[in-house]
């Protein structure tokens, strides 16, 4: 690997931009949490490194794009891995669509974009890959928007898992987290849905799952 | 010059707080503590309310040097809360003020998403997100496009709920709160227990930490693994370390650089230190959390009527009904 510089720093990663025998490539490296107990905070972040090749290696097995995973690092927690270039945002690319036209239009034009998203999560599903942070920043797409090539990436919180509470769980924090950021976005994800549902023949009972999760939210009682 | 007096009776604690401008005058509290390895029922709650009701009353108005007459305006919450202990608090609060003939202002629970605002005003925080976590409630809350939004709560039960059922697991005693002697008897824990640890996005669950938890403890503790210590020292540091992972996502999310924990378990020195220390590392301000946001307590009802009717607003007394949700 050779020298790297920082591009961002989330809440619990850095990101690199680096290259790995010639190749561009990215590095994200987990740190060090003070607040948390050394051993929890150890424990967490190789758990976490390790869901994440294993569900990166999995969803491109199974035909989802994600980035190619080129080397570990447990000691140093880095997982080095292809850089997705030209690529945006689904949020950034969802909010400069919403920008530039009328709501009426925007809701159209990202229609196919959403029931892209639905086919996509519906292969993870089918596959028992649970995502466990399903957001728009979460997603990429390369080159041309327009294109629908959908990279997935950021499976530090996933897990292999059959349960139609986890799957339904899955969609609701997609749902909380489109809803929160964007917008009059509920059609989006009802395109989403819809699309996730067709693609997927088991998803009556995540359905089921996703309105009993929904229910749950709100109230709760303080008795018990 | 405005002087407050708020009424709080929404859970096991009833409060009556005087409020002068910003200052508290009084805020005597009387908790309704059940025993060991018990939680507290609508009804016996609301019977300790009563009890409590008048003396709880003299004492706010002694130790804040007023009479009635001082008084500006009467606060109540209105909800939300457990029915009777409400109903209970509310009769009394719209008895003094009808024999005071005062005004009354009731309120829905300062800390519930359209009323947060009181907590911005409070603090004087600019844009803080905040962490509201009590016997009911687990939430993140923030600032993002022109609303306050929840980004983040928990999926199942809430966090003063699994510490309160882990307390009686290991029946500690419910005086003053199940949570404060799980806090110190965490301090004297030293061996770390791993335990489930769920962060589904900006969620939380912890119902399947809870279920381990009391599975496990009896035999650890009986075959001297354990000691409850280090069990309630591995507990917290686990849900806490849970709490503040969806805070700082939160704040990344939204890019805020202020942060404020608000209700009943935010009066925990090791949830706000670990709250601190992220806060620091990411060049972002912790607000002082005082009782005045932590516990439900008459003041901060105070305090919220005293913004409202310095705005010239008023509850009729015809709408001064208590709502569970």
């Amino acid at each position: 690997m050779s020298s790297k510089t920082l591009i961002k720093q989330g809440a619990e990663a850095k990101l690199y931009s680096a290259t790995f025998h010639g190749r561009p490539c990215i590095v994200k490296e987990r740190f060090k949490k003070s607040y948390r107990h050394p051993s929890l905070d150890q424990s967490l972040t190789n758990q976490r490194i390790k869901s994440e090749v294993r569900a990166l290696l999995r969803s491109r097995m199974n035909g989802v794009r994600t980035p190619t995973v080129y080397f570990v690092d447990l000691e140093t927690s880095q997982i080095c891995m292809e850089e997705i270039r030209d690529s945006v945002t689904v949020r950034d690319y969802i909010m400069s669509v919403q920008k530039s036209q009328s709501l009426e239009d925007s809701i159209v034009q990202l229609k196919p974009l959403g029931r892209k998203i639905g086919e996509t999560l519906a292969v993870l599903h089918q596959n028992n890959i649970v995502h466990g942070d399903l957001t728009t920043s979460n997603m990429l797409l390369q080159s041309d928007p327009m294109n629908l090539n959908l990279v997935m990436i950021d499976f530090g919180l996933s897990h292999f898992e059959n349960l139609a509470e986890d799957k339904g769980v899955d969609l609701y924090v997609l749902e909380r987290a489109i809803l929160s950021t964007h917008p009059n976005s509920d059609e989006f994800f009802s395109e989403i849905l819809d699309s996730y549902t067709q693609s997927n023949p088991g998803s009556a009972d995540v359905i089921a799952k996703l309105d009993e999760v929904r229910m749950r939210g709100r109230k709760r009682t303080m008795v018990g | 010059m405005v002087i407050a007096i708020g009424f709080e009776g929404s859970a096991n604690k009833l409060g009556i707080g005087i409020i002068k401008d910003g200052e508290v005058l009084s805020n005597p509290r009387h908790t309704y503590i059940t025993p060991p390895g018990q939680g507290f029922l609508p009804r016996d709650t609301a019977k300790h309310h009563q009890k409590h009701a008048l003396d709880i009353l003299r004492k706010a108005l002694d130790e804040a040097k007023v009479t009635p007459s001082d008084i500006d305006v009467v606060c109540y919450t209105k909800g939300p809360g457990m029915g009777a202990p409400l109903v209970s608090t509310a009769l009394v609060a719209r008895t003094v003020a009808q024999l005071w003939r005062k005004p009354i202002i009731g309120f829905l629970n300062p800390y519930q998403p359209s009323d947060i605002e009181m907590g911005r005003l409070i603090t004087g925080a600019d844009n803080p997100t905040v962490l509201y976590v009590s016997g009911g409630n687990t939430q993140v809350i923030a600032y993002s496009q022109r609303r306050y939004r929840i980004f983040g709560e928990t999926i199942d039960i809430a966090v003063g709920n699994c510490l309160d059922r882990f307390a009686r697991v290991l029946k500690l005693s419910n005086d003053p709160s199940p949570g404060y002697n799980i806090e110190q008897l965490a301090k004297n824990g030293k061996k770390f227990l791993e335990l489930p640890y769920t962060v589904k996005g900006m969620d939380v669950s912890f119902s399947g930490l809870l279920s381990y938890i009391e599975e496990k403890a009896p035999e650890l503790v009986e075959k001297g693994e354990y000691t409850p210590e280090d069990l309630c020292f591995s507990l917290q540091e686990t849900v806490f370390a849970m709490l503040i992972e969806i805070t700082e996502r939160a704040m990344a999310h939204c890019g805020s650089q202020e942060v404020l924990i608000v209700g009943g378990v935010g009066c925990n020195k090791r949830l706000q230190e670990m709250m601190g220390k992220m806060a620091e590392e990411r060049g972002a301000k912790l607000y002082a959390t005082d009782e005045r946001f932590c516990i439900d307590n008459g003041a901060m009802i105070a305090q919220a009527g005293w913004e409202m009717y310095k705005s010239g607003q008023t509850t009729p007394l015809k709408d001064t009904f208590c709502t569970q949700r």
